[in-house]
């Protein structure tokens, strides 16, 4: 009798001690941010980290994918020629429309930072427009704009008396124009990054700059660059990643044609994976991108973090 | 080195605000101005003038002999101290240093022995390599003096510098700034809101007040000889005690302070003549802290005796605060710690009468 009181004693202490211990759990500061990050998790879960891991899956599979062919289908796809233009007009599209984008987002932030508080917000607002349309519409306005019979470029040229360019079917002319459209969509996004950015430099340090004899230009080189740095870096990084991942531009106005000559990684990766029926290569494809990004982003960010440190105060 | 003159300049913003109405000043070669004011007085726009980083809606300014309306910053070969310091932080020290001589085209080793004087000048030697953020405050304070030095310009101009520093550092770098002019002798404009700067660092005083100079004088002058109830009021602390009054006449044909029906003091014989206009009027008899004293048996010349209702007592170690209220105005009297004064009691006080003023109700322009 004496035993079995001590057992149900000892068991309902044992009992008490687990439920304690799951209460001190439960009130854990790490416990509570666990549960409030856990539906980005779930989210982050499904539409990332599972695509991303299928797709690298998906591109070990032969084409039937009934058989497992390791790297086969990046070698294949290094091999052939179309591919070979894909890598280069990739790199080129990305990195010239970057360029180019940066250059001029630089230039319109800087003159909308001196135009007057008042009627800075109505030509904010203007600059903004494109890239607030749906990128697929304006697209489809470009492409009317480059109709080699009846399009308002052509129709210019023709009041100054000069025969018609063929903007979309002759190759490197269609390569400058998918650039072009795409600069023109992505520079207000540069434009305003880089206008926050140069409100948040404190005026006090152009004054400095004044006095100890700085011109506009050497105000421009050792202040304002140094201190936008890295929202220049961290703008950079964004729009390379978005723009090596383009597809909307290519996709109408040309099909990644002529002669496969304006195709980027994911309209090839359409054609290849969807239009051909070959998934596991379209995979592959479009897992090309990941290690140039992946390399950019690594530097970058480390730039980053390196001059936060130096310079936050 | 060089004089620094404002002829009847003002400063005039969009929608007509004028923070400068017409000032005219002279400040002579080598010597050390400070401009203290209330906020809003005018102060750092007259000093961002003489930078050239506001520009002058009116008149002129002069710098070393030359108008220098139209000439830039750049030109005007000034240094410039900003309150939050505006250094560069992602140079280092060394480089935030070195910046206007390396813009000027310096030759290295030029550069190199000019920051290394001033660092040595100034005790930040062991800075030189590291970024603004590593360093503290008054270090930062030191680094953008160091800026300035280097440059040897024919001005300073100080726009409140020590205003982010706590109380013992900005102790601390008043006496550096005072050791630096002296080295330097740079002709120097300093603002700051902060009167005791103004009267420990000036040789001259430029006591502001809306957009206009109230006086100019050298410390001593400024507090002994206010020419207004404003400068009276402003220079010294605790603030100068005002009360209204009427003068009147005493006894034996002198005059007296009648604050209300139970305090009237004596003036003094030799004040009669210079107040007897005023007989009658309405009028602002103002007397510093200092000049109340606990009365004691003696009778000197002057002095004259007044009872007070204590308010408050603030003991401060060297010296006790003693507050009162006659008819709602507050008084205070810096008494001596071994004071028995108590709060709620009568204390008998001695009113130093030889160092009294007297001012104009309606201009506040004090008699003499």
């Amino acid at each position: 009798m004496a035993e079995s009181s001590s057992i149900s004693v000892g068991s309902a202490a044992a009992g008490a001690t687990r439920t304690s211990s799951m209460k001190r759990f439960a009130q854990r500061r790490s416990t509570t941010a666990f549960l409030l990050c856990l539906p980005l998790i779930l989210l982050v879960a499904v539409f990332v980290i599972y695509p991303a891991f299928y797709a690298i899956y998906l591109s070990m599979l032969n084409k039937k994918m009934t058989a497992f062919v390791g790297l086969g289908n990046f070698a294949f796809l290094l091999k052939r020629h179309t591919f070979q233009l894909v890598i280069f007009q990739s790199c080129l599209f990305a990195i010239t429309a970057v360029v180019m984008k940066a250059l001029l987002g630089f230039i319109l932030a800087h003159l909308m930072h001196n135009i007057p508080s008042g009627n800075q917000k109505i030509w904010r607002g203007l600059l903004l427009v494109p890239w607030v349309i749906p990128l697929a519409l304006s697209t489809l306005t470009w492409w009317w704009m480059f109709d080699p019979s009846y399009s308002a470029f052509n129709w210019v040229l023709n009041q100054f008396g000069l025969a018609n360019v063929p903007w979309l079917g002759v190759g490197w002319i269609a390569r400058l124009c998918t650039i072009t459209v795409n600069i023109w969509f992505g520079t207000p996004f540069f434009m305003i990054m880089y206008l926050a950015a140069l409100k948040s430099v404190p005026e006090q340090l152009y004054e400095a700059a004044s006095i100890d004899g700085a011109t506009a230009r050497q105000k421009l080189v050792h202040v304002t660059l140094p201190m936008m740095r890295n929202i220049i870096s961290i703008t950079i990084l964004f729009s390379l990643i978005t723009t090596f991942a383009d597809f909307d531009i290519v996709r109408i106005l040309t099909s990644g044609g002529p002669q496969d000559m304006t195709h980027v990684f994911a309209t090839y990766a359409f054609q290849v994976g969807i239009q051909s029926g070959d998934i596991p290569l379209g995979a592959s494809d479009s897992l090309f991108m990941f290690p140039i990004l992946a390399c950019a982003a690594f530097f970058v960010l480390r730039g980053v973090t390196q001059r936060t440190k130096e310079i936050a105060a | 080195m060089a004089e620094v003159s404002c002829r009847k300049v003002v400063k005039e913003y969009d929608g007509g605000v004028q923070a400068v109405k017409g000032i005219d000043l002279d400040i002579a070669d080598h010597e050390f101005v400070v401009l203290v004011g209330p906020s809003g007085c005018g102060k750092s726009t007259t000093l961002r003038m003489i930078a050239g980083l506001e520009e002058i809606t009116s008149g002129e300014i002069w710098i070393g002999g030359d108008v220098v309306n139209d000439v830039p910053p750049r030109d005007r070969d000034i240094a410039m101290v900003f309150q939050n310091y505006a250094l560069y932080p992602h140079m280092s020290v060394f480089d935030n240093m070195a910046f206007g001589l390396k813009l000027r085209k310096f030759p290295k080793e030029e550069i190199k022995r000019r920051v290394d004087e001033a660092a040595r000048i100034l005790d930040i030697g062991m800075l030189l390599e590291r970024k603004p953020r590593a360093v503290s405050g008054g270090q930062r304070q030191r680094v953008a003096m160091g800026r300035a030095i280097v440059r040897n310009p024919k001005v300073f101009l100080f726009d409140e510098p020590l205003s982010n520093l706590d109380a013992k550092l900005r102790v601390q770098m008043r006496t550096e700034i005072k050791k630096v002019h002296q080295t330097v002798k740079t002709t120097t404009v300093y603002v700051t809101h902060d009167q005791i700067e103004a009267m420990t660092l000036a040789d001259r005083v430029v006591v502001m007040n809306h957009g206009i100079i109230e006086q100019v004088g050298s410390p001593a002058e400024v507090y002994h000889h206010p020419t207004s109830r404003f400068v009276a009021g402003f220079i010294g602390s605790p603030a100068m005690n005002f009360l209204p009054c009427h003068i009147e006449e005493a006894g034996g044909g002198g005059l007296s302070v009648r604050v209300n029906s139970a305090i009237q003091v004596a003036i003094p014989a030799e004040r009669t003549a210079r107040y007897m206009p005023f007989k009658g009027k309405e009028m602002v008899f103002g007397i510093r802290p200092e000049h109340l004293t606990q009365r004691k048996e003696e009778d000197r010349p002057g002095f004259e005796p007044l009872d007070l209702l204590v308010d408050v007592v603030e003991p401060m170690g060297m010296e006790t605060m003693v507050h009162f209220f006659v008819d709602g105005a507050p008084i205070c009297a810096r008494l001596d710690p071994a004071t028995n004064a108590e709060p709620e009691k009568m204390l008998g006080l001695t009113a130093d009468m030889n160092q009294m003023h007297i001012m104009e109700k309606d201009t506040g322009k004090v008699i003499y």
